[in-house]
């Protein structure tokens, strides 16, 4: 994964995105991170609508997301990016607590790139994020353009 | 993973499936492993035809898929897999030589889950399968499951 590429994470737990923040260090990654405390926020960057901040044009970005969150769930932005032409390219990764079959039948079949438990100890919560930081190094993300608009076809 | 997991490497380079398969098996020894030498063979699998369709028909997948592969290629079954209602649920990882933004951008438009490019250099190439490795190794990974279609006699 090349350094220009931006790792957004929505997560609304402070204690976990510090966690999460330290071991995609750890893992090497210099990449700059932005953080989004709910789903509304995510949406928000994403889906700007006005020309006062938001996300830029023709950049890699690259989603943790997790599920349960304030005014606006995981699942919903998933489904919100998975419907647009252009961000449907961005790697969404659930991070979750949410361990049920359903949600993960109900995420792949939206589009996730895959989808992670936080295991319960902190050790194994700070080995997992640590392993997927390792991972991402040797991953290629595309770039987003700015005009993507809804699937027609879905 | 915690659950069964089989894992597909769809590839037709001996070498590259060695080298792939020893990697990956490092860190997920639970794994089932499936290789594939073509893309027909991948369709035909999850579509319940040819050799494999005696093997359990209820299980969890995840693909490992070389583009540049005989009769149909890595791109034509990740199209054909991810336009199947039920197919689309299976996480797809491109592992291919093609280093083309193009290619970047478009299997991710189609929707593959993860594109890493094959290193050139054995060792840097080896490091990167067992960064995947020790990443499908990730306890809280959950995939879903799938039925493959019943044979048709």
């Amino acid at each position: 994964m090349k350094n220009e590429v931006v790792i957004l994470v929505a997560e609304d737990d402070n204690g976990h995105f510090a966690l999460i923040n330290k071991n995609l260090a750890r893992a090497g990654l210099h990449n700059q991170i932005v953080r989004f405390a709910d789903g509304q926020e995510t949406l928000d960057f994403l889906f700007p609508t006005n020309d006062d901040g938001g996300r830029e044009p023709h950049t890699p970005y690259l989603l943790l997301l997790d599920i349960r969150m304030p005014k606006v769930d995981g699942i919903e932005v998933l489904s919100k990016i998975k419907q647009d032409t252009e961000l449907r390219k961005m790697p969404v990764i659930m991070l979750t607590t949410a361990d049920d079959p359903r949600e993960v039948e109900r995420c792949h079949r939206l589009g996730c790139s895959i989808y992670i438990v936080k295991p319960v100890k902190y050790e194994n919560f700070m080995d997992a994020v640590l392993k997927v930081g390792l991972f991402l190094s040797v991953v290629e993300v595309p770039h987003i353009d700015d005009m993507g608009g809804p699937d027609e076809t879905s | 993973m915690m659950e069964k997991v089989v894992i597909i490497i769809a590839e037709d380079d001996e070498g590259h499936f060695e080298l792939v398969k020893r990697n990956l098996w490092r860190s997920c020894v639970d794994c089932e492993f499936m290789h594939f030498r073509n893309g027909q063979e991948v369709l035909d699998f999850f579509n319940g035809k040819g050799p494999q369709s005696t093997t359990v028909q209820d299980s969890r997948y995840i693909l490992i898929l070389d583009i540049k592969m005989p009769k149909v290629d890595g791109r034509e079954v990740l199209q054909t897999m991810k336009a199947d209602p039920q197919m689309k649920k299976i996480p797809v990882i491109m592992l291919t030589t093609t280093d083309d933004p193009e290619e970047v951008q478009r299997c991710h438009e189609i929707g593959c889950s993860f594109y890493i490019v094959k290193p050139s250099d054995y060792t840097t190439f080896m490091e990167a399968v067992a960064s995947l490795g020790a990443f499908l190794s990730i306890g809280g990974i959950r995939v879903p499951c799938f039925e493959r279609k019943p044979t048709t006699v």
